[in-house]
């Protein structure tokens, strides 16, 4: 399906174009403004003791020694915080009935993970802050501790928080009716259980603040490395109790985020109350060993799943349930529910089944707290998903593209509810499967394979078509009470040299938001992309909007530039026609000149008129008032989620002798509507499918019996590596959201929301000839010698 | 009380004049033995273009070159580099040595965040300077010490496959660049 012409598929038009970042020179020659490069006159560091026991009374604190060190200006243990912070709790209304505890920036009286921090040091520079940790004396006096689900779940077991019924955070279902029936008549059922394990973002900066509190002034500036910096003006504000206007969040560069930089840590709030109580900035950036035990960590899901089918292969029902463990605490404000609620929710998105039920229920434990990092409950849906429409396929005796092409929604049956209640506007599946056959010469690949297994190796080709939340409105966070924006916000003005200037509230963490902006602007108002200036990451500057998070900065970032957009041009070609003498709708931009609309004769360079208006407004008729700053809001309206659909496809080589994976080839047909910038969606992809297939073969954050990180290190948690990435073949399909004027939605979780399901299907067909199955990711060379019972 | 006695402390708290020749100018800096070149680097001689993301040599973000060689400034102390001439990602944008990297980076988008990528220019100049004309799995093979988060990898191994071949035209061309 395409959309039918419009201003943004003129010919030289910027939307579509493949431009380079204008910021990225910057980053390239080492020019980056991260906050942990940041320095500022009398700043302080801070430094945290940190909990070696998962689960332990804090009986005494001796920091004696540590105030009297020289170079130390304070330590502050959680009493000290609670004085001047309020706590948190990690709920929203709209997940009825879910709990956790009230947290404070550091713990009053017991541990509940190992690696939470429990004091505080403050030193002239890190290393004393850090010599001083070693004189506090902690009396912990251990308590029984949770570590896995099974154990959560059990009757009389451990508490996580003593003096609470049961270990549940929260349960919910969906049940459509007559689930039961549908199996009970079915020619064909798939079941399996499946595990996730837990695996976390590892952005290669790892988290950074200073926090820099005025007392003269009564104003807190914050400078921290997030993506969401008016949720956190919001949160210091009301925590700290300083009206919203005298906090100020800066977010500069930031080395990488993929969600887990939204979240409020209890360091994070910690620094800033440090700051209030000495009056003087103090910085705080993890080290990656204490990334790893207090970042949030994402996944930690068990799944059982069956499908029900008829004779032909067509799905009937679907019956589902999600034990997810979450940490201690469910994390603020955002909370730990949100993954399993979109697991349970995804599931079966692509297809056109009518008979759903699904239970979630979501369990404390005694580990970090885990919560939303990139393509949030996806990848889960995802591979329980499509790993039983293979288990589907092989029993029935269809090609998994067959069986796909046989039950996804059809391209022309849109508008369309989905079994689990998710209404989707218009979805491409079955072009995106057509488009995926011819990518990846899909025949030749299966004759490759017959081949190869002739002689010994064994090839693996797997499918997994995917559904993508995007473009949230209220319905996310805003229903539940979160003070999180779904709008945003621009301020445009033409400056007095004709160039403009876009103050917005999308921010930017390298995939490229500063430039679709301009993009859009230049587009939009007519004007030469350089001649755009875009600020952003600054809740003194900019406007309060929802920021970046849930892939919304191109549709609705995208869509509030646009607006605002058009109506500086309209406030241009006013003052123009006065100039001009004409109508304002007989005048056009182009280039940065004013034309006439028909002729596209070349008029006034709009220099001229901010030249007029801002120097010489005595020559306008009297009574003109130049607009030639605008600023514009924007909600999303019309349906709840802007969906997304793609399908993506692999190859591999299993090696049956060590288990080892080898990915050959890796493919994406992609819908994100609109493309604004080919180049970064396609970035975007390939980022985000790397990220997936980390969660796939490599990553895991393993526990001890005691609840002991063990490969808390960046030697020992493996992420992906160059030379174990396949290169990855992209191709589109756009459907435009009808929704927005500028039809774009969210691209950044695509890619991970599948690449995980696509591998485990491919590696469950290279074991095919053995008989032998994998239902559990990491997919580690251990499970595949299990597998093959060769371990 | 346990904890450190007054003698480690005092030592701890001593400091060493070091002198490198940095980006081309001699300087000198007072360190603490236990300071590694990385923290020099950024703390004292305020080069924040050299990123830590590890602190443990794993994932490249810290490379400099070292008397013309790619070294993990985080597994160097500063005491180790003096006398020594280091050359950062500051200095090598400055002299041009890079300049057709980073303009292919740049044309390809082959950085998001950017972390890493002073990383991977000086460990893409080092493997250009060891082999003319890697291969795509040279290249890969190549920056594995070097973790991306963002990209992918993929447009990072095209750009440098691209001035590879670039340099190895001009140079047969009779071009200048080494
Ligand atoms: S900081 Fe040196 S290798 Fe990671
Ligand atoms: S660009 Fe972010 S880590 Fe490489």
């Amino acid at each position: 399906m395409s959309a039918p012409l419009t201003s943004l598929d003129r010919p030289n038009s910027y939307i579509g174009r493949s431009v380079p970042r204008p910021n990225a020179k910057r980053l390239l020659a080492g020019r980056g403004r991260y906050i942990s490069d940041l320095k500022l006159p009398r700043m302080l560091h801070a430094a945290f003791l940190r909990s070696p026991h998962a689960h332990a009374k804090i009986a005494s604190i001796k920091a004696d020694a540590a105030r009297a060190y020289e170079g130390v200006h304070l330590v502050a243990t959680g009493a000290d915080l609670a004085k001047i912070c309020t706590p948190w709790t990690g709920t929203l209304d709209h997940f009825k009935g879910m709990n956790s505890a009230p947290q404070w920036p550091l713990p009053l009286d017991r541990v509940v993970w190992a690696g939470q921090a429990v004091v505080a040091v403050v030193a002239e520079s890190r290393a004393i802050a850090e010599d001083a940790l070693e004189l506090i004396d902690v009396d912990y006096e251990d308590l029984p501790v949770v570590v896995d689900i099974d154990g959560a779940r059990e009757a009389g077991g451990a508490l996580v928080n003593p003096g609470s019924a049961n270990n549940i955070c929260f349960r919910s279902q969906l049940d459509n009716g007559a689930v039961d029936d549908a199996f009970a008549h079915a020619a064909h059922v798939v079941e399996e259980e499946f595990s996730f394990g837990r695996h976390t973002a590892v952005t290669l900066e790892p988290r950074a603040i200073v926090a820099d509190y005025d007392p003269a002034a009564g104003m807190l500036t914050v400078h921290h490395g997030t993506q969401t910096p008016y949720q956190f003006q919001d949160l210091y504000s009301r925590h700290y109790n300083i009206p919203e206007a005298r906090v100020r969040v800066i977010a500069t560069d930031i080395g990488g985020s993929f969600g887990m930089k939204l979240h409020v840590y209890h360091e994070d709030m910690a620094v800033v109350g440090l700051s209030i109580l000495l009056g003087r900035p103090v910085k705080y950036v993890a080290d990656r060993m204490e990334s790893f035990v207090s970042d949030i960590h994402a996944r930690d899901h068990r799944v059982r799943a069956r499908m029900a089918l008829d004779a032909k292969g067509e799905i009937l029902a679907m019956d589902v349930e999600d034990l997810t463990a979450i940490g201690a605490f469910s994390t603020y404000p955002r909370t730990s529910v949100v993954e399993g609620n979109q697991v349970i929710r995804l599931i079966g998105a692509p297809y056109r089944f009518k008979n759903y039920r699904a239970t979630l229920e979501v369990i404390f434990q005694h580990k970090v707290q885990t919560s939303q990092y990139r393509a949030v409950g996806h990848p889960i849906a995802c591979a329980v998903t499509e790993r039983l429409v293979d288990m589907a396929a092989s029993k029935v005796g269809l090609d998994p593209f067959a069986i796909r092409a046989q039950n996804v929604i059809p391209d022309d049956a849109y508008p369309q509810t989905s079994p689990t209640g998710y209404r989707f506007e218009a979805l491409s599946h079955q072009a995106c499967l057509k488009r995926l056959h011819e990518i990846m010469d899909y025949d030749a690949l299966r004759a490759e394979q017959v081949d190869l297994r002739k002689r010994g190796s064994y090839r693996g080709i797997g499918i997994a078509t995917f559904v993508e939340i995007t473009n949230p409105s209220p319905a996310f966070y805003g229903v539940g009470g979160a003070r999180i924006s779904s709008q945003d916000g621009a301020i445009l003005s033409l400056t007095p040299s004709g160039e403009v200037r876009c103050l917005i509230s999308v921010t930017e963490q390298g995939q490229g938001t500063e430039a679709i902006i301009s993009q859009i602007v230049a587009d939009q108002l007519g004007l030469a992309q350089e001649h755009v200036k875009v600020v952003t990451g600054d809740t003194e500057v900019t406007p309060h909007g929802g920021a970046t998070w849930a892939c919304r900065g191109a549709g609705i970032g995208g869509e509030t530039a646009l607006q605002a957009t058009r109506a500086l041009k309209r406030n241009i070609l006013e003052i123009a026609a006065l100039i001009l003498q004409q109508q304002p709708s007989a005048l056009d931009i182009v280039d940065g000149e004013v034309v006439d609309a028909a002729t596209r004769k070349p008029r006034l360079p709009i220099a001229e008129i901010a030249r007029i208006a801002y120097f010489r407004s005595d020559t306008l008729p009297p009574g003109t008032q130049a607009q030639l700053t605008v600023s514009h809001h924007f909600a999303p309206q019309g349906y709840p989620f802007a969906f997304t659909n793609g399908i993506q496809g692999c190859a591999l080589e299993v090696d049956v002798e060590t288990g080892l994976i080898k990915l050959l080839k890796h493919f994406i047909v992609e819908d994100c509507g609109r493309v604004i910038n080919p180049m970064l969606v396609e970035e975007q992809l390939r980022g985000g499918i790397v990220q997936g297939l980390g969660a796939a073969l490599f990553e895991e954050c393993r526990y001890g019996d005691t609840g002991q990180l063990m490969n808390g290190s960046l030697a020992d948690y493996l992420v992906p590596m160059p030379m174990e990435m396949p290169d990855i073949v992209i191709a589109h399909v756009e459907t435009p959201t009808a929704d927005t004027v500028l039809g774009a939605k969210g691209v950044g979780e695509a890619g991970t929301a599948a690449a995980s399901a696509c591998v485990l299907n491919a590696v469950n067909d290279a074991l095919m000839p053995f008989d032998a199955t994998i239902n559990s990711i990491p997919i580690t060379p251990a499970k595949v010698l299990k597998a093959l019972k060769r371990f | 009380m346990n904890g450190l006695g007054e003698t480690l402390l005092d030592e701890v708290d001593e400091t060493l004049r070091v002198r490198f020749v940095v980006n081309g100018r001699k300087v000198a800096c007072e360190v603490a033995p236990r300071d590694t070149l990385v923290d020099c680097l950024r703390d004292k001689l305020e080069l924040t273009g050299t990123h830590a993301g590890c602190e443990m040599g794993a994932c490249g973000a810290c490379l400099v070159q070292l008397d013309g060689q790619a070294v993990h400034s985080c597994l160097v102390f500063a005491v180790q580099a003096d006398g020594a001439r280091i050359d950062t990602i500051e200095g090598l944008s400055e002299s041009g040595v890079i300049a057709d990297l980073q303009a292919e980076f740049h044309r390809r988008n082959a950085l998001q965040c950017g972390f890493c990528t002073p990383g991977m220019l000086v460990n893409a100049q080092e493997l250009l300077s060891q082999l003319a004309q890697p291969n795509r799995d040279e290249i890969r093979d190549a920056l594995s010490g070097n973790y991306c988060r963002c990209t992918g990898y993929e447009a990072i191994v095209d750009a440098i496959d691209a001035v590879a071949k670039e340099r190895s035209k001009s140079r047969n061309a009779g071009g200048g660049a080494s």
